[in-house]
């Protein structure tokens, strides 16, 4: 995947008279809010337990090096391979050296972010191999030649009649008068579909929700069984995961389990939790011969020790995506790279660079939203606002706005001129829009009053005002 | 310098420190082996027949169904009742570990081993069940092979009612007690689901389409 978030202006403006995807992100408060908000209520300790998963990463990322190493040390003694990749680069070469070296030539998938970010796909299909795509949404988006819109749900964009076409095109050995007009029809036949691929792959590629120390093992969480099948039937099943996924033990997981499916879909828990240890053991009757981690950093290590760090305590819930209001709004293409939302607008730029990710940081309000619901309580808004000063300091915003923020910067250190200002502009815009109430236009601020007019200030200011009556 | 070496230099320079003294590596090796308990809900507790019962209200509240049977022999009887209740046929895969029941007699065409595509019923035990959310514990080997919970459309998974827990972390205790861990260890709540279509929740995406527990009472009376 390529990112495009330089284009997030233009991306929003198309999304914002798309009627397809407004329908589809209206629902998102109908849904998730509603559910994340009952889950929560019906646990008592999930303020406890926010304060708990936090200290365990936290713990966790400070001693990150041991973590991974002892990580390393017990699944190969549990028989697994571990390949270490710095970048997107050396994470595809190594899975896809997996898959030649095992003679692959179908691939199945489970849901991987990682596996996004890294572009696998493509590779692996430039290098003859063929991945098939096996959670739902990511099946449907792969068959549309796309990227996802959302993490946890990545097809949330598209309705009933997207997927439809989509099956139509793809399944054409099917009937083609067949009824999918029901999302079970659509849902019974991806099944069978897939059923296909996953008796026939050769290697099966999933993320991982954890790594786990004490054991060596990883962790999927899913609900559809898709990682399972994709993980069990293969001779090899390869995990990517980024670095900050290891935790220390079994325990450690279980209460960050208990905060992911209730932050993210509202569940108590999702349905399938599975924990892998190595390949088959020599008895086993099922299981794959071959069992691979490919550990990628691409910029984690360098978020460590700064303003960034917190952001690697993320579990990839969702939930500041489905409470932000501009990603409400937007949708998750718009922000043009594999993270949307406001976990997205951190990661973007640390991932593809300042200059690419800007517009993302500036695309949020700092409601705070995001931060209130994070179960690992990240402070979004405020690594936002980090990113934002680095932008000015590097130069990366326009002349314009940079002046703007110098002249205001310099007026906001000095109280005297920042008041005389105020109090001068009170005056005159007040004075400009005497008896309309507004002013439909203003020299300087057309990208504002384009659509909306300036409501007029009262004239005074509320510090004048306040000094006023406390004379009185 | 290899991809390893250099990760971890990263990681230990942006932490502004070099690599952990062995005091520290062993600090982090006892928390390792002696794994703590941070937070557990309150809905765990309670009296080992409140978690039995909690288990089952759990199991049904998940949109599995739950059978509950007085003794060991009455669970074959159980799955037969359960295929002619779903007008399945007498016929299930089951695993190995469960070669001593008695079959026999039952009118159930079972076969030992692991699941392929053609079998539509897998019977399979549980290492124990989680009262916190109604959830399985199932180990992989070659006694109970972990096709069988994925490809059958109708799994059956039998749990005796002195192996239900209250949280995750009693369920690792049992897990750990039993040594190295297994390749998989597989936690189901409920049947597979998905609502990746207009976020519309639908059973059975490529899971089993239906979980059955069947909940053992094999407690002494008063116990």
């Amino acid at each position: 995947m390529h990112p495009r978030s330089r284009a997030f202006r233009a991306n929003a403006a198309k999304a914002l008279v798309d009627p397809g995807l407004q329908a589809a992100l209206g629902k998102l408060k109908a849904g998730f809010r509603i559910k994340r908000a009952a889950a929560v209520a019906r646990l008592p300790e999930f303020e406890a337990l926010r304060d708990a998963g936090k200290a365990i990463k936290d713990h966790t990322l400070a001693h990150l090096d041991a973590y991974l190493e002892t990580f390393e040390t017990r699944a190969i003694a549990a028989g697994g391979q571990v390949h270490w990749a710095r970048d997107a680069t050396e994470a595809r070469a190594a899975v896809l050296a997996i898959c030649r070296a095992a003679g692959a030539r179908t691939v199945t998938k489970g849901k991987s972010m990682v596996a996004e970010e890294i572009g696998l796909n493509e590779h692996l299909e430039a290098n003859g191999l063929t991945p098939v795509e096996t959670d739902l949404g990511e099946y449907i988006i792969q068959l549309r030649h796309e990227g996802p819109s959302h993490i946890v749900v990545p097809a949330i964009h598209l309705d009933r009649h997207a997927v439809a076409d989509a099956f139509r095109a793809a399944h054409r050995e099917r009937a083609p008068e067949r009824d999918l007009s029901e999302p079970r029809a659509m849902l019974d036949e991806a099944r069978e579909e897939l059923r296909r691929h996953f008796l026939a792959a050769d290697v099966g590629i999933t993320g991982a929700n954890f790594l786990i120390a004490e054991t060596g093992s990883t962790a999927i969480v899913t609900n559809e069984g898709n990682g399972d099948l994709t993980q069990t039937l293969p001779r090899v099943h390869i995990v990517v995961a980024g670095i900050e996924k290891v935790v220390p033990t079994l325990n450690d997981a279980a209460v960050l389990i208990r905060l992911l499916a209730r932050s993210a879909t509202g569940q108590e828990v999702s349905v399938y939790t599975t924990f892998s240890t190595g390949p088959r053991r020599r008895e086993d009757l099922d299981g794959p011969e071959e069992f691979h981690v490919v550990l990628l950093d691409n910029g984690r290590s360098a978020m460590l020790g700064g303003p960034f760090q917190d952001m690697l305590r993320c579990i990839r819930c969702a939930a500041c995506i489905n409470h932000c209001p501009v990603y409400g709004t937007v949708g998750g293409h718009a922000y043009g790279w594999v993270y949307p939302g406001p976990m997205g607008a951190v990661l973007t730029p640390a991932q593809v660079g300042l200059a690419e990710g800007r517009e993302l940081v500036e695309a949020s309000t700092l409601c705070g939203r995001c931060e209130q619901v994070c179960p690992m309580r990240i402070p979004l808004p405020a690594m936002l606002r980090h990113w934002r000063e680095r932008a000015f300091e590097r130069h990366l915003v326009p002349t314009r706005q940079h002046w703007g923020l110098m002249v205001w910067g310099f007026a906001a250190r000095r109280p005297w001129l920042y008041h005389t200002a105020m109090r001068t502009a009170a005056w005159g815009l007040a004075w400009l829009a005497r008896g309309s109430g507004g002013l439909r236009t203003l020299p300087g601020i057309g990208g504002w009053t384009a659509s909306r007019d300036l409501p007029a200030p009262a004239g005074r200011t509320f510090r004048d005002q306040w000094t006023q009556r406390l004379r009185r | 310098m290899s991809p390893r070496t250099a990760i971890l230099d990263g990681i230990r320079r942006s932490l502004k420190r070099g690599a952990l003294p062995p005091c520290e590596y062993d600090r982090l090796n006892r928390r390792l082996a002696a794994p703590d308990t941070a937070v557990v809900p309150v809905r765990s507790g309670g009296t080992h027949a409140e978690k039995v019962e909690r288990f089952a209200a759990m199991v049904v509240e998940m949109q599995a169904s739950l059978d509950r049977v007085a003794s060991a022999p009455a669970v074959i009887s159980a799955v037969a009742a359960i295929l002619a209740a779903f007008g399945l046929p007498p016929s299930v895969v089951a695993a190995p570990a469960l070669e001593d029941a008695p079959w026999a007699g039952s009118g159930l065409t079972v076969r030992f081993g692991a699941a392929t595509a053609a079998d539509p019923v897998s019977v399979t035990p549980a290492l124990c069940g989680v009262a916190e959310t109604g959830t399985l514990v199932l180990l992989s080997g070659p006694e109970s092979p972990t096709t069988l919970n994925f490809l059958p459309d109708l799994h059956i998974a039998v749990v005796a009612a002195s192996a239900i827990v209250g949280s995750y972390e009693e369920a690792w205790a049992r897990v750990r007690a039993r040594g190295a861990l297994s390749r998989t260890v597989n936690w189901i709540t409920g049947p597979s689901r998905t609502a990746d279509i207009e976020q519309t929740l639908l059973l059975g995406a490529h899971g089993p389409r239906r979980l059955h527990v069947i909940l053992v009472d094999d407690r002494q009376p008063g116990a």
